[in-house]
């Protein structure tokens, strides 16, 4: 459990957040610039708030009442930087036990052998920073990290120099780490898709405030979650289990409002998954269709709609407790009276979710750090 | 060596005991003073910045005066120290602080140089890894500067088996003392005849200087490609 609640301004900018974070991934959500680093560098200790307070797990960090302002060092907090900032003069073994030197010998950190074996970097140990593509820097990071017994886990956008690809290749290991709990993580992303595959909790964050903080798919299928990140990013994320794999190469997940059908998904029966499903690929229809292309359409209830300062509207609808997020024309919003309580179809072609939009969620075995 | 002279070869020794005992002693406050230069920030950081430079600036025979008046045995240091028992005018000891003092600001500005080239985020890095401030500089600086810190110790080697004015004015010019191979140079060429013992410690210098700068160039790559790890 970590608590934040830190004010400080700059000439130009003024951060004033407060919010709680329970265990698992906690997504710091937002634009460049929203205040999302000034927030993760005021619990590093690298940046000392006006004022404020800063609880993890038990621990005061930072309360100006108290007068208690931990340097860095004694916070014990970990630190993914977007730049790894690995030692360039020592070896990819060295640079991971660096912290396990500082750490309290009570502090019951994870083995070694279980974060190399996780990130995948059992080959590199005996190799130079200096030698390793971006992506293997990254995951020595955060085992560097991980091995330094931390009470709180903060990432800042540790695959933003990173292409695609590599992005795709590693959000797997950090989905285990997720898994594995081996402390609170704080994540900083400004990407919609990496915060529905791995958060719990987000906190979304604009100039220098929390906007809405909660659930990630309540969050994530908020208006203003559409709004501050855009309509191209906007889009919901639903959690279902994984019912049965057709012959056809097309999955069948439950989800609240019954069956959705996507392209298949790596994982088996009866494993849950978050399925990410984009605010543009959602269709809205007054009635069920006949005979049409798209696999799935979910009965739904217009819950809110906003217009932008385009000639889209973007609409939450509610499928059950699952929630969506689509974006039609205002034109086609005036046609179809989407107004909330509008009880409406919402078309979504299977297709149009992408494997990368769909991911498991607790895939890991129980625990494997001691 | 059998062409140098017993004279001849006590100034050499000397140099090289003298020049040894400057860097050995200066090196550890030239890192400090580097690392403060650099890093920190205080009050008085520029007068400290100047009053390292000094010696660099000022005519050496300045330096050496200054140096008489302190460590003079009525100086308010050299007072103190005589009481305790120990005096450095006109002693060899007074020469290698003469050299150490004269070669201070050459070491200062090459260790701090490569402490400015230290990325400082990885400072930062080492101490969200738990790592107070004497063990960042000691795990993440010293060893990413340690080619920087040869470098400055062997300069300023080089600069104080040179150094004149300031040793012949605080320790005089006294054989087997304080007569190192400048001080030795400048003798023989105020005797008739001594032009050839001069001439032969003029190669000594111009080797022993060659000599430094090569060291140095070599173990500053080596230890660099041993830091950077290609």
């Amino acid at each position: 459990m970590l608590e934040v609640d830190i004010r400080h301004s700059f000439p130009a900018f003024s951060l004033d957040v407060a919010f709680a974070a329970p265990a698992g991934v906690t997504a710091l959500f937002g634009r460049s610039g929203s205040g999302k680093t000034t927030v993760v560098n005021a619990l590093a200790g690298l940046l000392r708030p006006q004022s404020g307070r800063i609880v993890a797990d038990g621990a005061t960090l930072h309360d100006d009442a108290r007068g208690v302002f931990l340097p860095p060092h004694r916070r014990r907090v970990g630190y993914v930087f977007q730049d790894a900032r690995l030692f360039p003069h020592l070896s990819v073994r060295h640079n991971l036990r660096y912290g396990r030197w500082f750490a309290p010998r009570a502090a019951r950190g994870p083995d070694m052998d279980a974060v190399v074996d996780m990130l995948g970097i059992g080959h590199l140990l005996d190799r130079r920073p200096g030698r390793l593509s971006g992506g293997e820097k990254s995951r020595v990071a955060i085992g560097r990290a991980l091995l330094a017994a931390p009470r709180l886990l903060l990432m800042d956008e540790p695959f933003a120099a990173l292409d695609e690809a590599r992005k795709a290749e590693l959000l797997p290991y950090l989905e285990r780490l997720r898994d594995a709990a081996v402390a609170p993580i704080l994540y900083v992303s400004h990407s919609a898709a990496e915060v529905a595959r791995l958060a719990t909790t987000v906190v979304l964050l604009d100039e220098g405030r929390v906007v809405e903080a909660g659930p990630a798919a309540d969050v994530l299928t908020s208006l203003s979650a559409a709004t501050i990140l855009g309509v191209r990013e906007a889009g919901a994320m639903l959690t279902g289990v994984v019912v049965r794999h057709d012959a056809d190469g097309i999955s069948e997940i439950a989800i609240s409002a019954g069956a959705l059908f996507v392209p298949h998904v790596a994982a088996p029966v009866g494993a849950t998954v978050r399925i990410r499903i984009q605010a543009h690929d959602v269709i809205l229809a007054p009635e069920p269709p006949g005979l049409i292309s798209a696999l799935n359409v979910l009965p739904a209830t217009v819950a809110a709609v906003r217009e932008g300062r385009g000639p889209g509207v973007i609409a939450q609808l509610s499928l059950g407790p699952d929630r969506l997020l689509a974006r039609v024309t205002r034109r086609s919003a005036k046609a179809l009276g989407v107004e909330e309580g509008r009880r409406l179809y919402a078309i979504v072609k299977a297709v149009a979710v992408a494997p990368e939009n769909v991911a498991p969620e607790n895939v890991a075995p129980a625990a494997p750090f001691g | 060596m059998g062409w140098l002279g017993p004279e001849e070869w006590a100034a050499v020794a000397l140099s090289a005991q003298v020049s040894f005992w400057a860097v050995a002693a200066s090196l550890p406050l030239g890192v400090l003073t580097a690392h403060a230069l650099a890093r920190w920030s205080f009050p008085g950081r520029q007068l400290l910045n100047g009053l390292v430079h000094l010696p660099l600036i000022l005519p050496p025979v300045v330096t050496g005066y200054l140096l008489l008046l302190t460590f003079g045995v009525r100086g308010p240091v050299g007072g103190l120290l005589a009481e305790m028992g120990v005096t450095v005018a006109f002693r060899w000891t007074g020469a290698a602080l003469a050299a150490g003092v004269m070669a201070f600001p050459l070491m200062v500005r090459a260790i701090r140089l490569s402490i400015e080239a230290v990325d400082p985020r990885l400072e930062e890095a080492a101490g969200t890894l738990g790592a107070s401030r004497f063990w960042v500089f000691l795990t993440v600086t010293l060893p990413l500067i340690a080619p920087g810190v040869v470098a400055g110790a062997i300069l300023a080697f080089a600069k104080a088996m040179g150094e004149f004015g300031a040793t012949i004015t605080f320790v005089s010019n006294i054989p087997g003392e304080t007569r190192t191979i400048p001080s030795a140079i400048y003798a023989f060429l105020q005797v008739p005849g001594g032009e050839g013992p001069a001439g032969r410690l003029v190669l000594v210098s111009v080797a022993l200087a060659m000599a430094a700068l090569l060291l140095s160039e070599f173990v500053g790559r080596r230890v660099a490609a041993r830091a950077g790890g290609g």
